[in-house]
């Protein structure tokens, strides 16, 4: 190290700081510009909401030593695959979302034990080995898709009849059935109470498991193998549970993630969904071996309230849409910074 | 020569000297003010324990990248009368320091020509070569193979020197190591890290002999090994080290292979406190036979012990004779085969989990690598073997697995233990990596309690841990034999702390049992069975 | 024997699966070859910018994606200077060289800090590396950086175009020497040069590797603690086999462009790491072993896979989206099954040993 920053600095990390300044500089601009404050806000918690569990996806698998899992996308396909059946057997409602989380969830288990499996004969190549487990099976399900036996008229292309669409609208179905769940509005920011507490009550789930006997073995044999063989504790085992666990929140993450969204996107679109959570695990203070719920609900909101105020205010600034090009920027600065501090 | 003399430079300038070298990790002072110097011709024999500092001397003297990232050293390296300080391992070699390492330092892949050049490869020039640097030079194979045939016949290896080195036997490889130092005309002195350990014994011979010329050919010869007696055969000098100090410096010629162990160990420190009277023939707690465990470094090969209920038992020798490697076997944490008994029932080995489940505890000697989890609590390293292996400090809840924690029972459990042990923390909460060694060692010793053992293996309880914690972790031992009536292996490399609180001491010697000696058997008894001259005595 | 077999079952199966595509598809010999001579010469470069890095240990270079953009760069800039033909080409291949240069010393630095890593770090370097060239080329050209251009800014007055046309600068490799033979009635065109030049980078390869610093480099990918403590410099040398990469990818990406004529300017390059490195693996090569023929052989299969699956998913399904898909998850596929025996076979080597 070059510069020597002070230790609170250190200890924080650079690159957090400065994305925490960025989100300031980005409030600044709005409030200057007299934007609407409680529009920004509501969207924010609209999208903290939305892809919060996503994010909480991540927490079992750098806890139980797997790294960052970009292989979420196993997890998300799990999950569509739910939300196609429950639309093609037309359930509506609350129980729509519960049958695509059921039928998301089943499929996930075994998924993703053979997920682990594998994770455990690639040791040390574990995240690479993820992403392009996950790029190889969206592209393979994008073929499934295409060829699929769903009939539903709503579900496949109008012409032909067959395969199905790239986007289903979930309007009139389960559209924001969470969200609108309990929804109230305070000083004009909408809060989707629903998905809300979907999101929050998984969080706890997650840190109360993490304090029963199975999640404490996950932690020990993550953070120290030689010290769990001589407890007696398999370490393929708990990354194995480790890998169900982060599989099984992603398929859950997605349901929520589209009745949110208000459509359910197949093909190509769960391709990059990994790395956006990523980022927002990072931002909010986990590393590749260490993850807190407080990193997860941090980072999702730091995060996500960069993508939401990004647009508005730029907008005003510079001409076009920077806000996607400041997400891949701050994204995978984030996570280059995070892999390149690894193991130190 | 300058027989039995301590003073640097036995005859002529030294080539090789080190002044006050010192060396810490972490806050641990490993090396501590190490000096010697060895005059051309010389064959000077480095002798220590595991964890005397050895290898961490020749890290520093090869000019190894993980002393500049921890640190850098004190003192001084002197070369032909000229100060050094080498920070690559390629300065080292520029300067004319070769060494033998103790795993081979070959590419496997490689022939062994290549291997021999390797980063000395002859080159031509060429037009890129010249605008871009001497790295674009093109490779001289036919030199390559000619200077390797020359080194491979001067250590008398007659094999064709474009095989491939994977597939060589190993005592090929170490010759194949040998003859890459040969070849640099430039060697000054020349390092071997153990390197008969792998050869047979005609290898061996071999080897010494190719040392000898080293040494004729007016290189300092650095000799490392823990075979007392091929010290004695080459060795002109010989320093000891223990805890990263010099003890002494002696001529293995006329200084007896029991005096040389001693200084290995360390004497033993007055009279044994507690000495008692068991019952000879006493009930057999643990009857072991013909136990074989592949640990690397400490492999058993033989050995049958039987450890009486109630007794402390001691397991000592020299390192890398395999003492360590008995209670890891019996444990399950590397693979082992024989037949061991428990209470006169079968016990199966290679299952970690079963061992603790029929009562056994173990305290490793890897302390921080399997002892803590460095990151967690003091409390939940207290109880997690327990909590893992016993389902204790958990709530009741229908599925066994998703029990959660009992955070009450487990703070209690962990003050009692604070208490009882004096263990200095800030408190429960704290991190155990910010314990010092003596703290995190009762922490160890807490989790190994808190199973209620009936049989509790400890392997090297007072390693890195300063004198007063020391003392605590000994009185602990003891209390836990004599209170609880647990029975207890204790495993160590200082000697005098056995023959302190054993009962029995056994002494391993090449993967099997020496010897069974009392403890106030006479020094030269247990300084003959640690060499291995129990049955020549 | 059967580790004989192991080694080529992976381009025997691809072989077999290219085949049966001709087959079902009825593609002619002529129409193969056409394409093939074309993608072939395109491509190979790119292809054989990995073979360095894997060679050193560094495993896939992932971020060859980044040298791709410093050859774009280089195009763009061209293109305003209105320099065309060879020379334009030339001034290309001149000004991309220092650009990939720095580039490939801060991706090489960057893998020295996540050694182990270096195969996703290049990836997420690539990614973020694109983040940063669209801030460059969609933002502050024209606005931060003063650049004036109608015809190649957005109409806001900055950022460029989605496309760039590259007609100055098309075919000047391949057409400078004209060959034609005619196939079937057809004439075949044959870019000379362009296979001189993929020939001249199989010769350097071959040479490279005879030579103290590629020596240096083989010992690192066998074992770089052993390679260190024979006075190797690995941390240097690391960077500069990912500067050769980066390099030759830059080069490799403009090669490439010169045949298309056009550029896309902010897609181009997003998928030339991982199609480079799906046609080196379909070859057979893995993560720590790759030749120059298993280069060219892997860029042959893997693009008469590309050419023929969209046309074998028609015939087969009426719907050439069928064959896309399928090809692209071919690519994946392929990377996965090559990590996966990589990591695999690594582990099962540290047990024996």
């Amino acid at each position: 190290m070059t510069i020597r920053l002070p230790a609170a600095v250190r200890e924080f990390g650079l690159p957090r700081i400065l994305i925490a300044a960025f989100l300031v500089a980005l409030f600044a601009v709005a409030i200057a510009t007299h934007m609407s404050f409680a529009i920004l806000l509501t969207d924010c918690i609209a999208r903290v909401a939305r892809n919060g569990i996503l994010v909480l996806a991540l927490l079992p698998a750098i806890q139980g030593g797997l790294g960052l899992n970009f292989g979420l996308p196993i997890g998300i396909i799990c999950g569509l695959i739910g939300c196609v059946i429950s639309l093609n057997f037309g359930v509506h409602g609350v129980a729509g979302v519960a049958l695509a989380m059921g039928v998301g969830v089943a499929l996930a288990v075994p998924v993703g034990a053979a997920y682990g499996w594998l994770l455990n004969r690639t040791r040390g190549q574990e995240m690479m080995v993820g992403t392009y487990l996950g790029f190889a099976l969206v592209s393979g399900m994008s073929i499934f898709w295409l060829l699929a036996p769903f009939r539903n008229p709503t579900l496949v292309w109008a012409i032909g009849g067959k395969g199905l669409r790239t986007t289903l609208a979930l309007t009139g179905i389960y559209d924001r059935v969470l969200d609108r769940w309990l929804q109230f509005d305070v000083a004009g920011v909408t809060i989707p109470t629903g998905a809300l507490l979907a999101f929050l009550g998984l969080c706890f789930l997650v840190w109360l498991f993490f304090r029963t006997r199975m999640g404490i073995t996950i932690a020990a044999a993550r953070s120290n193998p030689r010290f769990a063989l001589a407890a007696g504790i398999s370490d393929e085992r708990t990354r194995i549970q480790a890998s169900v666990l982060t599989t099984v929140l992603g398929a859950v993450g997605i349901v929520v993630y589209s009745q949110s969204f208000g459509f359910v996107q197949l093909y190509t679109a769960p391709l990059l969904m990994a790395f956006p959570a990523i980022a927002c695990i990072l931002i909010g203070g986990a590393t590749v071996t260490r993850a807190t719920i407080a990193h997860v609900i941090i980072g999702t909101l730091l995060f996500q309230s960069i993508l939401t105020t990004a647009l508005p205010v730029t907008s005003q600034v510079i001409e076009g849409d920077i806000s996607e090009t400041a997400r891949l920027i701050i994204q995978n600065g984030m996570i280059l910074y995070a892999l390149t501090r690894f193991g130190k | 020569m300058d027989p039995g003399g301590s003073g640097p430079g036995g005859g002529g300038a030294p080539v090789l000297e080190l002044r006050d070298i010192g060396k810490e990790y972490e806050g641990v002072r490993v090396v501590k003010g190490v000096s010697l110097a060895i005059p051309a011709g010389e064959i000077h024999a480095l002798l220590g324990e595991n964890g005397a500092g050895k290898s961490t001397l020749m890290n520093i003297l090869f000019g190894m990248p993980v002393i500049q990232e921890t640190g850098g050293y004190t003192g001084e390296i002197l070369l032909d009368g000229r100060p050094v300080r080498f920070r690559s391992p390629g300065e080292a070699i520029a300067a004319g320091i070769g060494m033998v390492h103790q795993e081979f330092m070959l590419l496997p892949g490689f022939r062994i020509a290549e291997n021999i050049k390797l980063n000395r490869e002859p080159s031509r020039r060429n037009l890129l070569s010249r605008v871009l640097g001497s790295g674009l030079e093109r490779l001289d194979v036919r030199r390559m193979r000619e200077d390797a045939r020359r080194a491979l016949d001067r250590v008398g290896l007659g094999i064709d020197e474009w095989l491939p080195v994977a597939g060589l036997p190993v005592g090929h490889m170490q010759f194949v190591e040998i003859a890459r130092e040969v070849d640099k005309e430039q060697l000054r002195a020349l390092i071997f890290d153990e390197p008969t350990a792998v050869l047979t014994e005609t290898e061996a011979e071999r080897l010494l002999e190719t040392m000898r010329a080293f040494a004729r050919s007016g290189v300092a010869v650095l000799f490392i090994t823990h075979r007392l007696e091929e010290v004695r055969a080459i060795a002109d000098r010989a320093t000891v080290l223990r805890d990263g100090e010099v003890v002494g410096v002696v001529d293995p010629k006329t200084t007896s292979v029991v005096r040389i162990a001693e200084m290995m160990v360390g004497r033993p420190a007055g009279p044994t406190a507690g000495r008692r009277q068991l019952p000879a023939g006493g009930e057999a707690a643990m009857t072991i036979e013909h136990l074989r465990v592949d640990m690397p470094g400490e492999p058993v090969l033989d050995v049958s012990l039987v450890v009486r209920r109630g007794e402390i038992l001691g397991i000592g020798g020299l390192a890398g004779q395999g003492k360590i490697g008995i209670a890891n076997g019996v444990m399950g944490l590397y693979p082992a085969s024989g037949r061991v008994a428990l209470d006169g029932r079968e016990f199966p080995l290679n299952r970690p989990r079963e061992a603790l489940e029929r009562g056994l505890a173990f305290v490793s000697e890897d302390r921080r690598g399997v002892g803590l989890l460095g990151e967690e609590s003091v409390e939940l390293n207290i109880a997690l073997s327990a909590l893992e292996a016993q389902g204790r400090f958990l709530r009741p809840f229908p599925v066994p697995a998703l029990r959660p924690l009992d955070p009450r029972a487990l703070r209690a459990h962990a003050d009692a233990m604070i208490r009882d042990l004096d263990i200095r923390t800030t408190g429960p909460a704290q991190q155990v990596r910010r314990l010092s060694g003596g703290n995190q060692q009762k922490v160890c010793l807490a989790r190994a309690m808190t199973l209620r053992p009936k049989l509790l293996f400890v392997s090297e309880p007072t390693r890195g841990i300063d004198v007063g914690a020391k003392a605590r972790v000994l009185e602990i031992l003891t209390r836990l034999n004599r209170e609880e009536g647990v029975t207890l292996v204790l495993t160590s490399s200082e000697l005098a702390e056995l023959r302190a609180l054993c009962d029995r001491v056994a002494i391993i010697y090449r993967g099997r049992v020496e010897t069974i000696l009392p403890p106030d058997a006479p020094d030269a008894a247990f300084g003959l069975a640690m060499a291995g001259e129990e049955q020549a005595a | 024997m059967r580790a004989r077999l192991g080694r080529w079952s992976v381009p025997i199966l691809f072989a077999v699966l290219c085949l049966s595509g001709i087959l079902v598809a009825k593609i002619t010999p002529s129409f193969l070859l056409g394409e093939m001579m074309v993608r072939v010469g395109r491509n190979s470069v790119l292809v054989m910018a990995l073979l360095i890095p894997i060679l050193a240990g560094l495993g896939l270079n992932f971020g060859i994606v980044i040298g791709a953009m410093a050859g774009q760069a280089a195009a763009i800039l061209i293109v305003h200077w209105k320099l065309a033909g060879i020379v334009g080409f030339g001034a290309a291949w001149l000004l991309a060289t220092p650009i990939a240069i720095l580039l490939g010393v801060a991706t090489g630095i960057l893998f020295n800090r996540a050694k182990g890593r270096e195969m996703v770090t290049g990836l997420i370097a690539g990614f973020f590396a694109n983040g940063l060239y669209q801030l460059v080329f969609l933002f502050a050209l024209g606005s931060l950086i003063p650049f004036h251009d109608p015809d190649m800014l957005l109409p806001q007055g900055n950022g460029l175009r989605n496309t760039i046309d590259l007609t100055g600068i098309q075919y000047a490799i391949d057409d400078l020497v004209r060959v034609q033979i005619p196939v079937e009635g057809r004439m075949l065109r044959v870019p000379v040069v362009t296979y001189a030049v993929v020939a001249g980078f199989c010769v350097f390869t071959v040479l490279f590797l005879r030579t103290r610093l590629g020596q240096q480099l083989r010992a690192m990918g066998q074992d770089d603690h052993v390679a260190a403590i024979a006075g190797i410099p690995v941390e240097r040398n690391r960077i500069i086999a990912t500067v050769l990469s980066t390099v030759f990818a830059s080069w490799g990406q403009l090669l490439f462009l010169q045949n298309i004529g056009t550029l896309n300017t902010y897609n181009s390059h997003e998928q030339v790491g991982m199609f480079a490195i799906a046609a080196l693996l379909v070859s057979g090569a893995t993560v720590s072993h790759a030749t120059v023929a298993q280069a060219l052989l892997g860029t042959v299969l893997f693009h008469t896979l590309f050419v023929v699956s969209p046309l074998a998913g028609k015939a087969l399904a009426g719907d050439a989206q069928i064959g896309e898909y399928f090809r692209v998850f071919v690519a994946y596929a392929v990377i996965t099954v090559a990590l996966v025996l990589h990591a695999w076979q690594a582990k099962k080597g540290k047990r024996t040993a």
